[in-house]
Order: structure tokens, then C-alpha cells, then sequence
């Protein structure tokens, strides 16, 4: 027999008494008889498995029976048993993002009957139910570009029935996206990635409003563009928009769904949510440029962002719903040659310069000055010369018989493919080794494909005395537009 | 069924707003003393959860029993909890309903971007099975010294 000292919130259950008698030689015992003669107690001290709750301590006189020998602790008549409550609560973990919170306070829309029926799949699952559907109907996504990425992700964010869709894209159906771009045909050829995409997701989903930005995102338009968004979904392939992105969902406080592509492999994650890291927290500053190649230099493997896309679409899905452990602060590599995933930890960290606590990037910057794509200064080149030439040019004077060597700077699997007779292969890696076989006195015309990387080339050589250095503006691209139309393209 | 009814005194309330305010971006938590369902009193309370304070907060049962002594010594007892939700909206999560104390009353303020914006209040019901959401009734608190109304401030942030 000892005395068990009830707390305020258990008194109801006691007959309003704050102790009551119970007996019993241990503290499972004693709590045993207390349940047995106060019923209501039960559910509120144990759970359904029949332990003691987390959230209620019992006190073996000052001491937490925790630290003694739990529900075994011995007891006499002389000690006081008390139940001491530890009050606890917060909002709930899966729904911490800001999105959620956007959509939790809109009033949710109804869904029609049409919309029961298409997504009657969802409906039945307790995990995305009526009231998360209803969800997704409230939810707004925008996919920065409509291409590898961008079309597996809106395509079944559309399906889905997020209720409003937003692509961000500039570009042209060309027929080298289609081995990937699922989202656009062979009829669309030359048409506008947007307007072909439009047109796909509103025969798969006339429900779900799309809404198309046909314009390059920059600093300037972003914070615009992004405003009306919960959650925003990266398809960029190249660095000065991924920082872009994340930057400005880090200053707006919306998650980026993120995920990147390239030959074999790939990569997502969730950026930006209040409490995750954000891209910079993993890379604050960008690779040299040249160091890694883009997918139209290096390749990719078609089926590779169908993978990524739908993980980016997926974690979309869950932030809208607030179910299950989003990618938020876990890093997911991607191998499909040796079809293995694999998950870093990623922690946000205390110095990153934009999510960090004491940020120095407080706005937008010039993501291509940062990326290093468009350096500040540029190389110094002697007064009167000039560093460029164009196809059509460059056509002329082989046509003239002027003594000019072509250099191209590709990979030799794209020197197959294509090439400016007469050229020599020296791709871009290998020129600091062998730009000795070349003759500095001689006049060289720098070309790759389309004239970035030849463009290094031309900027290294000059830098180790060459004088005459020019670089063919477009590259192969544009030869084979302006001059050569028999060749193929890639 | 009858809906509860919890009568907080301007001052009080104000009290709370102010709490959530100061800790944000983090949770804050304290007691409500009072009687009759009539809080007349709040004490803030540390926060001393390891599982994140942005979005969570405990209570220690240390804490807790210096609350329930303060609240005798107000000439009280002990009415409930409040906490806020930073950045969320006032309504109880799972996480609450699963920690959730019966007859109490918790308090709910919703800071969003440092702002504390909508304040509810909530009650477990018998079965656990959920909260029944209160009426809090607003008004003039003539019947506590301004100064007085917030003791104990220790809340960390």
C-alpha cells in the first residue's frame, strides 16, 4: 500500500481526489490497482500496447522510476508514488513546409464528381484520401523547364491533379530531345516546348490549369515568377539557373523539388524547406566552368530523367500531402548502369551564405557572372584583332585558299558524328598537353559544337601566347545551318 | 454536447501573442492558471525539447510541477498548456493529440512570420480519439495587475 499523488488533468478520473491509496509491492503493481479502482485512467497512462506512455513520468518519492528499475521499482507504504505529466506537442513533421501550410489555410476545393471518378485510385488510399486530393486540387507547381526533367514531372503532377501547373521554358522542340523529352512528339518538331506541352497535359488532364511562361529565368523575373507557387520543381540543366532556383526558393521560403541528370546518373533532393538545407549547404559555390559538362556535351541516357522526374514528381506529391519522410535533407544518387540508389546525409549548415544564419546573399545575383560563364573581365586581346569568326565567313576564306587550321575541341564520338573538313580533333581535356603540336604562328579557328567550349580553348591559347586564335561563333551547329545542310545534326 | 468555454483576460492573451512572438521561429510553451475556466494568469515555461524547438516543444516534469505549485500559489489550479505553432496554422497535430493530456485546455497560437495570428483552444476527448475544439471568450481582465500577468518568464529560445 502506498499513496499515488494524481496531477491536475487525472483528478476527473479520481473522483477529484489529488492522492489515492493503491496496493501493490511494486510500481507496476501499485499503478495496476490505481487503474483497477479508476478505470478512466487507463487509456490516458498506457497505450494500446499496454506500456506506460512516454509523456507520463512516475516518481518513486524524487526519484524518476526511469532511472530506477522502471515498473519493477519496489515500493513501501512509506513512499509517495506521483504521476508527473510532461506536456509536449508541436505541428506535425511531414507537414513543416511552407506549401502545406498555404494550402492548409486555403479553403479546400470540392472535389466534382468527374474528379471522384478520375481519382478514384487516390481516393481509396487512407494516405491520400478525399481531404488530400483536395489538396492536391489547392496545390500550385511550377516546373522550371519543360524538357528531360520537366516532362515525366509535370506530366504526372498533372495526372495526379495538382490544380495548378506552371512550365517556364524558352526553347524549340528539336528532334535530338525527343529521345527523352516525353512530353513533346515528332509532330511537334520546331514548334514551342510550351505550346507543344500545353497541349499534352490538357489531353491528359483538362481539370488541371496550366500555366506557361515562355521566357528565360533570370534574377529579374524569378521572385515573380515563383510568388504564386507552393512548391517548385528544377528541371534546369545548367548551373547559373540551379543556383538561381534554389536561391529564390530559399528567399521565398518555397521547397525545391530538385533533381539533375547526366549520361548515367542522377541526383534529388528537397531543397529550401524552412528547416532543410538548401542546394548551396551542399555546393556553395559552383564547379569551374568547363569542369562539368552539360547533357548536350556529355550525353544521357534517355530513361535516366523519366527516373529522376517522377522522384522529383513524387516528392512533389508528398510535401503537397504531408505524408511519409520527404527527401529533406538526404541527398538520393542515382547509378542506372549498375541500377543501385544511394543516400548521402545532408546537414543545412550554420555558414551557408543563403540559408545559413547570417546570410550574405540576401537577393538575387548575376548567376552567370558567379557560375563563371560570363566573366567580368574579359581575356585582354590585342587592339584592332578580332577573336570571333563566323561560318559563313570562315567558308569564304577556305574558299579563298587562305591558310587557316580548324581545331575541334569536341569528344571523338561527336567528331563521328559530324565534322568541318580539314579539321583536326584535339578535344578541350587534352589541349593544355597538346596545344605544342599546334603552330603558333599559324592561324587557328577554335570549333566545337556550338561554340562555348572552343571558346575556352581559344581564351587558353591565347593565355599561352598564341596570337591568332579565332573561334567559330555557333560552331558546328551554325556551319552545318549556314554552309553544310548535309550533315547531321545532334 | 455542450461546447467549452475558456474566458481569457486581454492581458492575457496578449501575453501569449507576445510568448509566441519572442520565440519564433521557435515553439513556445507555458502554463494557463486560473479557475472556473477563467485563466487569469499564464507562466511562460522553458521549451526543453531535443527534437527540434521549431516544431516541437516539452514541457519537463520538473517544470510541470513547478507550474502546478505556482498555480497554488496564485490561488489557482493548473487549466491547461499553451503553445505555439510557428509558421503553422492553430490547429492540433497528431504529434499534439498523441501527447495530449484530458481536461485540459491547450492553447494554440499560430505565429507566421513572426506575427502571432490566430489563437484557439482545444480539449482531448475521453477516448483519445481526437480534440473537440473550445470557444476562447476575450475580454477585459480587470482582476489581474498588468505587470503580474506573465510570471516567470524563462522561456529559451
Amino acid at each position: 500500500m502506498a499513496k499515488i499523488l494524481i496531477p491536475t488533468p487525472l483528478r476527473p478520473y479520481t473522483d477529484k481526489q489529488d492522492a489515492v491509496d493503491a496496493a501493490g509491492a511494486t510500481v507496476g503493481e501499485l499503478l495496476a490497482d490505481l487503474t483497477r479502482k479508476h478505470g478512466g485512467l487507463k487509456a490516458h497512462l498506457y497505450n494500446d500496447q499496454g506500456k506506460l506512455r512516454s509523456f507520463v513520468n512516475i516518481y518513486v518519492n524524487d526519484e524518476d522510476i526511469r532511472y530506477l528499475q522502471k515498473e519493477q521499482t519496489p515500493v513501501t507504504a512509506h513512499d509517495t508514488v506521483s504521476i508527473i505529466p510532461s506536456v509536449a506537442g508541436g505541428v506535425d513533421a511531414a507537414l513543416d513546409v511552407r506549401s502545406v501550410r498555404l494550402a492548409a489555410d486555403r479553403d479546400l476545393p470540392q472535389l466534382t464528381n468527374d474528379e471522384i471518378k478520375r481519382y478514384s485510385r487516390h481516393l481509396i488510399m487512407p494516405e491520400v484520401g478525399v481531404d488530400g486530393q483536395r489538396k492536391l486540387k489547392a496545390a500550385k507547381v511550377l516546373c522550371i523547364g519543360a524538357g528531360g526533367l520537366g516532362s515525366p514531372a509535370a506530366m504526372y503532377l498533372v495526372a495526379a491533379g495538382v490544380g495548378r501547373l506552371g512550365l517556364v521554358d524558352f526553347d524549340v522542340v528539336d528532334f535530338s530531345n525527343l529521345q527523352r523529352q516525353i512530353l513533346h512528339g515528332t509532330p511537334d518538331v520546331g514548334r514551342s516546348k510550351l505550346a507543344s506541352a500545353k497541349d499534352r497535359l490538357n489531353a491528359l488532364n483538362p481539370e488541371v490549369q496550366i500555366d506557361t511562361y515562355e521566357t528565360a529565368l533570370s534574377s529579374e523575373n524569378a521572385m515573380k515568377l515563383f510568388e504564386p507557387y507552393d512548391v517548385i520543381v528544377d528541371g534546369t540543366d545548367n548551373f547559373p539557373t540551379r543556383y538561381l532556383v534554389n536561391d529564390a526558393c530559399v528567399l521565398l521560403g518555397k521547397p525545391n523539388a530538385y533533381g539533375s541528370i547526366f549520361r548515367f546518373e542522377g541526383q534529388a533532393s528537397v531543397f529550401a524547406t524552412k528547416d532543410g538545407p538548401c542546394y548551396r549547404c551542399l555546393y556553395p559555390e559552383p564547379p569551374p566552368p568547363g569542369l562539368v559538362p552539360s547533357c548536350a556535351e556529355g550525353g544521357v541516357l534517355g530513361v535516366l530523367p523519366g527516373i529522376i522526374g517522377v522522384i522529383q514528381a513524387t516528392e512533389t506529391i508528398k510535401l503537397i500531402l504531408g505524408t511519409g519522410e520527404p527527401l529533406i535533407g538526404r541527398f538520393l544518387l542515382f547509378d542506372a548502369l549498375r541500377m543501385k540508389f544511394r543516400e548521402l546525409k545532408l546537414r543545412k549548415d550554420a555558414d551557408c551564405p543563403v540559408c545559413g544564419t547570417h546570410p550574405t546573399v540576401t537577393k538575387l545575383i548575376d548567376y552567370e557572372q558567379f557560375c563563371g560563364v560570363a566573366p567580368v573581365a574579359p581575356q585582354p586581346v590585342a587592339a584592332g584583332s578580332a577573336t570571333e569568326i563566323t561560318s559563313v565567313e570562315l567558308k569564304a576564306r577556305l574558299d579563298r585558299g587562305d591558310r587557316v587550321k580548324i581545331v575541334d575541341v569536341r569528344e571523338a564520338n561527336e567528331y563521328q558524328i559530324n565534322r568541318i573538313p580539314g579539321s583536326i580533333l584535339i578535344p578541350l581535356g587534352d589541349v593544355p598537353k597538346r596545344y605544342n603540336e599546334l603552330d603558333p604562328d599559324e592561324e587557328l579557328v577554335m570549333q566545337c559544337k556550338s561554340g562555348v567550349r572552343s571558346g575556352k580553348a581559344a581564351d587558353f591559347l591565347r593565355s599561352v601566347g598564341f596570337k591568332r586564335v579565332l573561334n567559330l561563333k555557333g560552331g558546328i551547329l551554325d556551319w552545318i545551318d549556314k554552309v553544310d545542310p548535309s550533315q547531321p545534326k545532334y | 454536447m455542450t461546447e467549452r468555454h475558456l474566458s481569457v483576460g486581454t492581458i492575457v492573451e496578449a501575453a501569449i501573442r507576445r510568448h509566441g512572438q519572442e520565440t519564433y521561429p521557435h515553439e513556445c510553451c507555458g502554463a494557463l492558471v486560473g479557475r472556473d475556466d477563467r485563466v487569469t494568469d499564464v507562466v511562460a515555461l522553458p521549451n526543453t525539447t531535443e527534437e527540434g524547438p521549431r516544431r516541437r516543444f516539452l514541457v519537463s516534469s520538473s517544470d510541470y510541477r513547478q507550474a502546478e505549485r505556482r498555480a497554488t500559489e496564485l490561488g489557482g489550479e493548473l487549466l491547461g498548456f499553451y503553445h505555439s505553432h510557428p509558421d503553422h496554422p492553430a490547429r492540433p497535430s497528431q504529434y499534439d493529440l498523441d501527447h495530449a493530456w484530458p481536461t485540459f485546455a491547450y492553447v494554440i497560437v499560430s505565429v507566421a512570420a513572426g506575427k502571432a495570428e490566430d489563437m484557439t483552444v482545444w480539449y482531448l476527448k475521453d477516448d483519445r480519439s481526437s480534440f473537440d475544439e473550445g470557444t476562447l471568450v476575450y475580454g477585459e481582465n480587470s482582476d489581474s495587475d498588468p505587470t503580474a500577468a506573465v510570471h516567470g518568464q524563462t522561456g529559451r529560445s
